[in-house]
């Protein structure tokens, strides 16, 4: 994975980020360098403050990184921008719209025809099952259907590159494993480059065709892992599960140092 | 639900009817002067006289030349209604609508922030009442000052509430609007005006009970008509029936402005959650 890759479809190149917050400087990133081919369904994995999410914000252009950069398509990424749709953990829905207004605004901002938005909006909400849903508003939609409706708003884009932060982390299982189902359906069809941030390890295994484990403070790149096992994949399978350990064995590792740390920081204070 | 509803209402007016009994019986049993405190049938028949036509329509007709309609509508009570309100909302709108942009960029806007906050802070805490005799040097007698006045009254809580609206707009719908594409105006208006809706309506609320306050002292003092001039006009000839009959429609009034306003709140922010309609 180290070589240089021509036809990557997104490189981090040697990302660093380092917080400055009360004099004190916490690294958050230290020294990441991935390379995402086209397509690949990649899954950051690790405890909370492994500095999963900064990384995805680095790659969606929210915070830039303090050093290192960026790439998609081979451009350095200055901003946020619609190439790189992102889907968030809270929705993210604008309440004040309606289901279609939400879905169709990414496409009013660029400009296209009402007619087209109608158009293209009515073929998303079907998609997604959501057709019966497009006059209400995200108030009064469960919490798997406002999911939906911020993946279909991201798909109206067209972006090649989806990035999903805990986008199903607040939901119930069972509307979970429908919302991993759905969203794997979609990129059979669609072929996007995902990455998608989640300390789920089954989840993880579930959907990626890479596992790229995070270590806590500084986060660093701890294993990168291929996952080989066909899809659809089933969890209680043995070869499942065995990778299951594998991993498991790795996050508690970090999920024990983010115990340890707070606790000291704690003691401290 | 139908019965529920009227359980309710009958249960609502069991205090208010027990309230007004006291009250008739007090006054019929002449413990107190009539001036001090009329009875409610004296102040219910003077605010029927007031509601009604001053004149017959026969001379009303041949004074005025004006219809059926007109003359029903001809009484006092229904002038100084529509003069109270019309002052209200002239007054309330040339507020809101000065405090808005003011507001959405001080709130949007550090720069600007910094250069204007210093200025309102000293002028918020000076009740609009307090401009009364400046107003009416400056504005003579009429509806000008009290354009003016109400205009003020509904101008700061307006601001604030725009100021902090535009403040508290919650990151994440500015995240998810740039990844997007927005920006620039598009951002402003279609963003972030709506996510401060809430806060605004809530000033305009504040700002429209403000203003209805300052009509009424305002009429008092620099108008010769509306109900705020009525009962302060009643007072000189102790017509404390009148005066009565006048507090009860400034409250009717009021009452209907509440209940207007929570009408197009509830419209306004049908999306939002936590409202029941």
């Amino acid at each position: 994975m180290t070589a240089p890759d021509a036809q990557a479809h997104l490189v981090i190149d040697d990302v660093s980020k380092v917080f400055d917050g009360d004099g004190r400087k916490m690294v958050a990133l230290q020294h990441i360098s991935l390379e995402i081919p086209h397509g690949q369904f990649v899954c950051l994995l690790g405890p909370s403050g492994c500095g999963k999410s900064t990384l995805l914000n680095a790659v969606a252009g929210f915070a830039p990184p303090t050093s290192g950069r960026v790439l998609a398509d081979g451009v350095p990424v200055a901003g946020p921008g619609p190439e790189r749709g992102m889907v968030f953990q809270e929705y993210a829905l604008f309440p004040w719209m309606t289901v279609e207004q939400n879905v169709g605004f990414g496409l009013e901002i660029k400009g296209m025809p009402r007619a087209q938005i109608a158009a293209r909006v009515a073929d998303l909400l079907q998609l997604l099952s959501l057709e019966d849903f497009a006059k209400r508003y995200p108030k009064d939609l469960s919490g798997g259907m406002r999911q939906r409706v911020a993946i279909a708003r991201v798909l109206a884009l067209d972006s090649p590159i989806l990035l999903m932060d805990e986008p199903f982390g607040a939901l119930d299982a069972l509307t979970r494993r429908n919302l991993q189902d759905e969203l794997l359906r979609l990129w059979a069809e669609l072929r996007k480059t995902v990455i998608f941030v989640t300390h789920s390890i089954e989840e993880a295994i579930y959907l990626a065709d890479r596992i790229v484990v995070m270590t806590y403070r500084p986060g660093t790149i701890k294993r990168d892992i291929l996952v080989e096992l066909p899809r659809l994949r089933d969890p209680a399978a043995p070869e499942f599960n065995a990778l299951k350990r594998e991993l498991g064995l790795m996050v508690m590792e970090e999920q024990q140092r983010h115990h340890d740390a707070e606790i000291k920081a704690a003691a401290v204070d | 639900m139908a019965k529920r509803r009227w359980e309710d209402i009958a249960i609502g007016l069991v205090v208010p009817v027990v309230a007004i009994a006291v009250w008739q019986w007090v006054a019929s049993m002449g413990w107190v002067n009539e001036h001090v405190l009329p009875s409610p049938l004296q102040v219910w028949r003077k605010w029927v006289a007031y509601l009604l036509p001053l004149q017959d329509f026969q001379a009303w007709h041949e004074a005025s030349g004006g219809g059926r309609l007109a003359w029903m509508v001809s009484g006092e009570l229904i002038t100084d209604a529509i003069g109270s309100l019309y002052r209200v909302i002239v007054g309330f709108l040339v507020g809101a609508a000065l405090a808005l942009p003011v507001g959405l960029a001080m709130g949007a806007s550090r720069v600007a922030h910094a250069w204007l906050n210093p200025l309102f802070q000293l002028l918020r805490p000076i009740p609009p009442i307090a401009y009364i005799p400046m107003s009416m040097l400056w504005f003579g007698l009429g509806n000008p000052p009290a354009f003016f006045l109400i205009a003020l009254g509904a101008f700061f809580p307006v601001l604030m509430n725009t100021i902090a609206g535009v403040r508290q707009v919650d990151g994440i719908y500015l995240r998810a609007a740039r990844n997007l594409g927005a920006s620039g105006p598009t951002m402003f208006l279609r963003v972030i005006l709506p996510a401060a809706v809430p806060y605004i309506l809530t000033g305009m609320r504040i700002g429209i009970g403000t203003a209805f306050i300052v009509v009424i002292v305002a009429e008092m003092i620099a108008v010769n008509n509306g109900l705020g001039f009525r009962i302060s006009e009643a007072r000189e000839y102790f017509w404390s029936d009148k005066i009565i009959a006048g507090m009860i429609t400034i409250g009717l009034l009021g009452l209907a402005i509440d209940v207007g306003m929570n009408k197009l709140n509830n419209y306004l922010l049908r999306w939002h959650r936590g409202l029941e309609h």
